[in-house]
C-alpha cells in the first residue's frame, strides 16, 4: 500500500520538521561549529583525552550513573505497587491515583523544587515533624546534597515508570492468574510465577526509560543538590556558560547522546510489547 | 476423598439478579457430566462456583462429601480446562503441564514423570520446548487438557473447551477426551452449548435455563422425553405443534385426532412434540387415523444422507419431517400432497 504509506509520511511531516528544526540542526550546528575548531585530527584527539579522561568527567560521569541507578531503583521499588494498585483500581480510586501520579507534570519543575525546599529544608515540614515527635535530635540533612537530588529525581521520574509497567499490567490476562489459583497457587506463588514474569518486559523498559532520562537531568539536581552532586548536564552548562569551552561541551554531549541512544535501542526492543518472547 | 460432586440448592446473585437459582446436582464419583444451556444461562457461574472463584449466597458445595462452599480454590485439588485455555506465555509446554505440580512441590523425578505421562496421554510427546504461541488452536487446547490432568485429579472442570476449534477437530478431541476420562475414572464436569457435544459424551445432561436446571438425565432420555418446549426445541429439531382437548380426544390441526404415549395436557390447549425424524411422509391422503394428518410439501431439502421436508398441514401448522435417505426411499416434491403420520410412544403432549 504505497499510497497508505505516503499518508503516513505526510502525517509524521509536521512532527519531524518540528524536530529537525529544533533539536537536529541546532545539536548539529553546536557540535559541527564546536569540533570544526580544530586544526587536525591529533590536536582533536588530544583534547578530547584531556575532556574525557579528566579526573573531573569521570568523577561526573560517577555521579550521573551513581545517582541515575539509585533513582531508577527507588523509582523501581516504589513504581512497581503503585502500578499494580492502579492497574486494579476502578472508578474514582483510579482516577485519584492517577492524578497523584501525572500531577508532577502540572507543575514547572521550578515551582516543585521550591515546594520541596519548604518540605525538606533544615526548618523544613519533615525536619519539624520529626523533631516534634522526638524521633531526631538534630535536623537530617535532606536538601543540597545526594538524599535532596534523589529524593526530587525519584518524584519526578515515577510517572514514567508508573505509566509503563501500567501498561505492561494491563495487558496481563487476569484469566491466567485465576488459572493459577484454580491450579492450586497460593497468591504469592501466583504473583511470583505469573504476574512478575508477564510483567518484566514493562519493568526493563520501564528501567531504561526512568535511566536514560535520569543520566540527563539538570534542573533537579542544580536546585537541589550540594556541591558534590555534579550531573554530565549540569557538568555541560557550565563548559558553555561559565568557561566557554565548547569543544569540551560538544565531546560531553556526544558521549551522553550516545549512551542515550545505545539505552535507546535496548528500550526500544521491550517496550510496546504485550508478552515475553 | 472420592470424586463426587455435590451442589446443594446453589444460588448466586449479581445485584438484583438471581444468575443461578437453587441448583442442586448429586454427581457420582467417575461420572461424565455436561451442563447444557444457551449463554447466559449460568453454566459458567455454576462451575465457578465448583471452582470456587465465585462464592455462592446461598447453599452448599460438597467435594467427595466434604463441605467446600468457603474453601478456596486452591484448597479443592480440582483440575481444571478453562474457555480461552488460560496457557501461560511466558512458560513452555512442559512447565505449562507442570505447573499444579510445581505448586504443590512435587519432587523433580516426579514432575518430569508425570508431564511425560500427560503430555504422551494427549499426544503431545515432543512439544515440551514449544511456546502457546508455536502451538495450534488443537495443539493448545491438548496442552490445557494434559495440564488439567497431570495431577490425577478425581474431578476435572471443562468450560467449553472445545469451543474454539473446527468440527474435525472437535470431533477428534472429543473421542480423546472421553477416554482420557475413561481411562482414569475421573468426574468430569463438562459445559457446552453445542448439544452434539453434550449428546456424544455425557452419560448424563442438565439443561439449564434463566440459572435453573430445566431437565436432567441420561442423553436419550433428554433428548426424546424432553419435559418442557425448551429443552424440546433446544436440544435438536423438534416439530411443537398446538392442539386442544375436545372431550377425551387431543385434536391437532383439522381437529385430526392425536394419542401421544407421554405427557398430558394441563389445560385445554397445549402443544404436541415429535421429533423430525420420527414422522412418516407417505405420498396421497389417508383417512382420518389418530397421529395421521394429510398435507402438502412446502420444499424439500437434500442434506445428503437425509430428506429433509417442510410439510404445511392444516390451521397453518409446519411440520418438518427428516426422512434417511436410504435404499428405494420415495422422494417428495414440492406441492405434493401427502400424508404424514407418526407412532404414539414417539410423541408427547407438553403443558404449554
Ligand atoms: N461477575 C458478574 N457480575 C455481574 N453479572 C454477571 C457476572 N458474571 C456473570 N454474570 C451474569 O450472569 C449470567 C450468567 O452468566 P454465565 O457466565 O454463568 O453464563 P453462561 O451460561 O456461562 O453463558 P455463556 O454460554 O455465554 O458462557 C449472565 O447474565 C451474566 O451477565
Ligand atoms: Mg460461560
Amino acid at each position: 500500500m504505497p499510497l497508505g504509506r505516503l499518508a503516513g509520511w505526510l502525517m509524521l511531516a509536521p512532527a519531524l520538521a518540528l524536530l529537525f528544526g529544533v533539536f537536529l540542526l541546532p545539536i548539529g550546528w553546536f557540535l559541527a561549529g564546536s569540533l570544526t575548531d580544530f586544526a587536525s585530527f591529533a590536536e582533536f584527539w588530544e583534547e578530547a583525552q584531556d575532556v574525557l579522561f579528566s579526573g573531573t568527567i569521570l568523577r561526573v560521569l560517577l555521579n550521573t550513573n551513581g545517582i541515575g541507578a539509585a533513582v531508577t531503583l527507588l523509582v523501581l521499588v516504589i513504581g512497581y505497587p503503585v502500578s499494580y494498585a492502579l492497574s486494579r483500581a476502578k472508578g474514582l480510586v483510579f482516577t485519584a491515583i492517577l492524578l497523584c501520579i501525572v500531577l508532577p507534570y502540572f507543575t514547572s519543575t521550578i515551582v516543585r523544587t521550591y515546594a520541596w525546599m519548604v518540605l525538606l529544608g533544615r526548618t523544613g515540614l519533615i525536619n519539624q515533624i520529626l523533631l516534634g515527635l522526638g524521633l531526631i535530635d538534630a535536623p537530617l540533612e535532606l536538601m543540597y546534597n545526594r538524599t535532596g537530588v534523589i529524593i526530587g529525581m525519584t518524584y519526578v521520574l515515577l510517572p514514567y515508570m508508573v505509566l509503563t509497567l501500567f501498561a505492561a499490567m494491563k495487558a496481563v490476562d487476569p484469566r491466567l492468574l485465576q488459572a493459577a489459583e484454580g491450579m492450586g497457587a497460593s497468591p504469592a506463588t501466583v504473583f511470583f510465577r505469573v504476574f512478575m514474569p508477564l510483567t518484566l518486559h514493562g519493568v526493563i523498559a520501564g528501567v531504561l526509560i526512568t535511566f536514560i532520562l535520569a543520566i540527563g537531568f539538570f534542573v533537579t539536581p542544580a536546585l537541589m543538590g550540594g556541591p558534590d552532586d555534579i550531573m554530565i548536564a549540569m557538568l555541560i552548562e557550565r563548559e558553555v556558560e561559565l568557561t566557554q569551552n565548547w569543544p569540551a561541551a560538544a565531546m560531553m554531549t556526544i558521549v551522553l547522546l550516545v549512551v542515550t541512544l545505545l539505552l535507546y535501542a535496548v528500550y526500544s526492543r521491550f517496550a510496546d510489547r504485550e508478552a515475553p518472547r | 476423598m472420592s470424586g463426587s460432586v455435590d451442589l446443594d440448592a446453589v444460588t448466586k446473585r449479581y445485584g438484583s439478579e438471581t444468575v443461578v437459582a437453587g441448583v442442586s446436582l448429586v454427581i457420582p464419583e467417575g461420572e461424565f457430566f455436561t451442563l447444557l444451556g444457551p449463554s447466559g444461562s449460568g453454566k459458567t457461574t455454576t462451575l465457578s462456583m465448583l471452582a470456587g472463584f465465585v462464592v455462592p449466597d446461598e447453599g452448599r458445595v460438597l467435594l467427595g462429601g466434604q463441605d467446600m462452599t468457603r474453601v478456596p480454590p486452591r484448597g479443592r485439588g480440582l483440575g481444571m480446562v478453562f474457555q480461552n485455555y488460560a496457557i501461560f506465555p511466558h512458560l513452555n509446554v512442559a512447565e505449562n503441564v507442570a505447573f499444579p505440580l510445581t505448586v504443590k512441590g512435587a519432587s523433580k523425578a516426579e514432575i518430569k514423570a508425570r508431564v511425560a505421562e500427560a503430555l504422551a496421554m494427549v499426544k503431545l510427546t515432543g512439544f515440551e520446548t514449544r511456546y502457546a504461541r508455536q502451538l495450534s488452536g488443537g495443539q493448545q487446547q491438548r496442552v490445557a487438557l494434559a495440564r488439567a490432568i497431570v495431577g490425577h485429579p478425581k474431578v476435572v472442570l471443562m468450560d467449553e473447551p472445545l469451543g474454539a476449534l473446527d468440527k474435525n477437530l472437535r470431533y477428534h478431541m472429543q473421542v480423546e477426551i472421553k477416554e482420557i476420562q475413561q481411562r482414569l475414572g475421573m468426574t468430569v464436569i463438562y459445559v457446552t452449548h453445542d448439544q452434539e457435544e453434550a449428546l456424544t459424551m455425557s452419560d448424563r445432561i442438565a439443561i439449564m435455563n434463566h440459572g435453573r436446571i430445566a431437565q436432567m438425565g441420561p442423553p436419550r432420555e433428554v433428548y426424546e422425553n424432553p419435559e418442557s418446549s425448551f429443552v424440546a426445541s433446544f436440544l435438536g429439531e423438534a416439530n411443537l405443534v398446538k392442539v386442544r382437548r375436545d372431550g377425551e380426544t387431543v385434536r391437532g390441526p383439522g381437529g385430526a385426532p392425536l394419542v401421544a404415549a407421554r405427557g398430558a395436557l394441563s389445560a385445554n390447549e397445549g402443544l404436541v412434540f415429535v421429533r423430525p425424524e420420527k414422522v412418516k411422509v407417505a405420498a396421497g391422503t389417508a383417512e382420518l387415523r389418530p397421529n395421521h394428518l394429510p398435507g402438502q410439501v412446502l420444499h424439500a431439502s437434500f442434506l445428503g444422507n437425509i430428506m429433509r421436508y417442510a410439510v404445511s398441514a392444516a390451521d397453518g401448522a409446519t411440520f418438518f419431517c427428516d426422512v434417511a435417505n436410504g435404499a428405494g426411499t420415495e422422494i417428495h416434491r414440492a406441492g405434493d400432497a401427502v400424508t404424514l403420520s407418526w407412532r404414539a410412544e414417539d410423541s408427547r403432549l407438553l403443558g404449554s
